[in-house]
């Protein structure tokens, strides 16, 4: 599977390596931000003016401490850098690290004045929190199977790097009307949801084999959800900066900031329409197309050539010790069912090492499961891992003969949870236990849910399941695209939670629908419960998920089967209250 | 009178900023002395403007106007201007990279309004050369903000080849 870019092929890649250039300006970067963190201290910056700027550097004031946001860019990770977070999670942390659905780690509990300290270590390997808040352009996401998919058409790693460095400190787009978040991906399945991104990149060939993009804008989750547009069917290579340009200005000039709910970039492609939209875009463009932004043969083969790229052996695919090993040991089977994932080079595999363990806070990670896992890296995957937007890790690389050792290594560090693509793999955000904004908490739901299915069996017996909570409106949990989606909202004070169905991601992106009246956290177990149900009862097969038969026979089916007790026991409840 | 910042040194300024009209009553015109305007009084009074006796004139933006609307006027302005109701409104970035790239203005180009210290390096990486600094702020610290950054990836206006066309020139 080889692109070919300027007649140099593209390998497979893993690891950008800093250059002294961008070494320096993460360094620079740590100076400034520790000066005006001094400066807010002693009282000169005011808590008004140094917002913007800690945004800008991933820290939040949050609930009960600071949080801080560290980019993991397009979700790429050494397994020297996963020690530095779990250094970071046990020096400066309570230990814990949460990997979020942006392909990013956050730490719940820094100190304000030590938050440069730990900006410097990161620098030290070559990490940053820089762009992974405030209103400008964030940290770029992707496939997490970047590279190794079979179904790759274009590696997005490249153009990844590329829009980083871009988008790094652009001086013209710090200050924009609402956050701006892009993605790439470059395999037949979109992995990293570019329809609802503020650009969606989807890498391709064009008729003379040459790669370019398909450009889709204004999608997003939030509190109005919007599946993107395809604005440009095809966008050379050596455009992509000067294109990218041209959306972000128009967006800087005529994108609303009157109020914040309607400033992202989807909105203004809505009230413009998107065909205005991008005619604004393409004028624009006429004057940047062509000029020095425009992209060399040269600078994609350095930049390639700045990532490390995994020593692949010649190896048999399908080993005989693996295969027996799948016909002897049935969890073995099941857990490559589920949790290991094809690999375009024979004889190897990807592994997601689940982070969704009954009982843990989706996406949390321990300083010593990260030191762990940081070692089964160095051990099993050239030392290279990547962290997918539904929160789990990845293991590209790995042989399929060492897949059972595997296996029973990540069963004893509690990482081997069968359950990829299943209910309980369940995407969640930190919800009210930890951050300021959220309505109602998240993580006791997504304990309960897991625990009311607890039986694997029946999970797998269930099959393909996106279940997906956020805890409000700002749809961190990507409700909106989970198959059952769950958002938490607050009804005079008390937490509630609204369930809705039929939202997907990936290629046939589409957004749920609510099915009614919110529920009491203790009645949601109750109500995914009775939803599966409905599927069960009504799939023609194993093989119709519940995606396609809410799809085939609506919401209607789903609704009767749960309003019909909940109103009973709701009416119930209002009458002992009234007899109270 | 604010402190003002000029290729990245603490000047002298000779401007008179005047403020929009209040309903209907166009603002007095002083017969002398360094004027810099609201863009609609250079467009309903550029003639009076420019006779008067003795005095330069320049224009102010706000935000959300257009500069292709003083872009005929350029050569007849001493300065332009572009206001920051606050730091975080960036519209005025793009404002500047389009006076100084697309429509070609070469003399001083300001930033006013909430002009501060943290945001002087991408403010004159889009073309900005001179800063009228917001209350409050220390020259000193803000004079130093030039140099918070030794190195940029992008095109700009102080530095139109992006970093990596000038890595290919210096390698080659």
């Amino acid at each position: 599977m080889v692109s070919t870019i300027s007649g140099v092929r593209l390998r497979v890649l893993q690891m950008y390596r800093y250059d002294e250039v961008d070494q320096r300006l993460v360094d620079e970067r740590v100076a400034q931000f520790r000066d005006q963190t001094r400066r807010h201290l002693a009282g000169q910056l005011s808590e008004d003016d140094f917002r913007p700027l800690r945004l800008q550097n991933g820290l939040y004031i949050q609930r009960f401490a600071p949080m801080l946001r560290v980019a993991i860019p397009y979700g790429l990770l050494s397994s020297r850098q996963l020690r530095a977070l779990a250094y970071i999670a046990r020096r400066w942390d309570r230990g814990t690290g949460h990997f979020s659905t942006r392909q990013n780690i956050q730490f719940n509990w820094p100190k304000l004045a030590e938050v440069p300290d730990i900006l410097a270590h990161l620098a030290s390997v070559q990490m940053h929190a820089i762009q992974t808040s405030g209103n400008c352009i964030r940290n770029t996401t992707t496939d997490h199977l970047a590279g190794v998919a079979p179904d790759e058409i274009v590696d997005p790693l490249v153009w990844c790097e590329l829009v980083r460095q871009w988008s790094t400190f652009h001086p013209e787009f710090a200050y924009l009307p609402r956050k701006f978040k892009i993605a790439v991906s470059g395999a037949e399945q979109d992995r990293a949801a570019i329809q609802v991104h503020d650009i969606g990149l989807q890498a391709l060939h064009g008729e003379n084999g040459e790669i370019g993009f398909r450009v889709w804008v204004g999608g997003g989750l939030g509190r109005t959800p919007v599946i993107g547009t395809v604005i440009r069917e095809f966008l050379p290579w050596r455009h992509m900066l000067s294109y990218l340009e041209a959306i972000l200005r128009v967006y800087n000039r005529y994108g609303r900031r009157d109020n914040k709910y309607k400033a992202r970039i989807k909105i203004l492609v809505k009230e413009l329409t998107p065909d205005l939209f991008r005619a604004q875009v393409e004028a624009e463009w006429a004057h940047l197309k062509d000029g020095p932004a425009t992209l060399t043969g040269a600078e994609v083969r350095r930049i390639e050539g700045r990532f490390t790229r995994p020593q692949y052996r010649k190896l048999e695919p399908l080993p005989l010790q693996y295969t027996q090993a799948l016909a002897r040991e049935p969890g073995f089977a099941r857990w490559v069912g589920r949790n290991v994932h094809a690999h375009k080079v024979p004889g190897y595999a990807a592994v997601t090492l689940s982070l969704k363990k009954t009982g843990v806070p989706p996406g949390d990670a321990t300083a010593e499961q990260m030191d762990a896992v940081a070692d089964l890296a160095d051990r099993y995957s050239f030392g290279e891992l990547r962290v997918s937007h539904e929160q789990n890790l990845i293991l590209s690389d790995v042989r399929q003969s060492d897949l059972h050792a595997l296996w029973h290594e990540a069963k004893a560090l509690g990482l081997a949870t069968p359950n990829i693509g299943l209910i309980s793999n369940i995407i969640s955000c930190p919800g009210g236990d930890f951050c300021a904004l959220a309505n109602a908490k998240s993580i006791p739901v997504a304990e309960a849910i897991q625990r009311r299915f607890d039986d694997l069996d029946y999970q797998h017996d269930i099959g393909e399941l996106d279940l997906n909570i956020s805890g409000c409106m700002n749809s961190c949990g990507h409700h909106h695209v989970g198959h059952i989606g769950i958002l938490g909202v607050d009804k005079q004070g008390a937490e509630y939670y609204q369930v809705s169905i039929g939202g997907a991601q990936g290629n046939e992106a589409s957004l749920g629908r609510v099915i009614g009246p919110a529920f009491a956290q203790d009645e949601v177990p109750e109500v995914i419960a009775r939803l599966v149900e409905t599927y069960l009862a009504r799939r023609d097969s194993e093989a119709e998920r519940f995606i396609d038969v809410v799809r085939r026979i609506g919401i209607e089916p789903f609704r009767e089967n749960i309003y019909g007790n909940t109103h009973q026991t709701r009416e119930a409840r209002a009458g002992q209250l009234a007899a109270a | 009178m604010a402190t003002l910042i000029r290729h990245a040194k603490p000047a002298q300024d000779s401007w008179l900023r005047l403020e929009p009209a209040a309903e209907g009553a166009p603002p007095a015109i002083p017969e002398r002395g360094d004027l810099l305007v609201p863009l609609k009084l250079w467009q309903s009074s550029a003639g009076v403007l420019l006779g008067r006796p003795s005095g330069r004139i320049g224009v102010w933006l706000a935000p959300d106007e257009d500069p292709a609307l003083i872009a005929d006027s350029l050569d007849a302005l001493a300065l332009v201007a572009v206001f920051f109701p606050q730091f975080t409104d960036g519209r005025g970035y793009s404002t500047a990279r389009l006076l100084r790239e697309r429509y070609g203005w070469r003399g001083e180009l300001r930033a006013i309004g909430d002009v501060q210290r943290d945001q002087l390096f991408y403010l004159s990486r889009v073309g900005f050369d001179a800063f009228e600094l917001n209350d409050g702020i220390d020259l000193q610290s803000a004079l130093s903000a030039f140099a918070d950054f030794s190195e940029a990836y992008q095109t700009s206006v102080e530095r139109p080849l992006p970093l990596f066309c000038r890595r290919s020139t210096e390698a080659a």
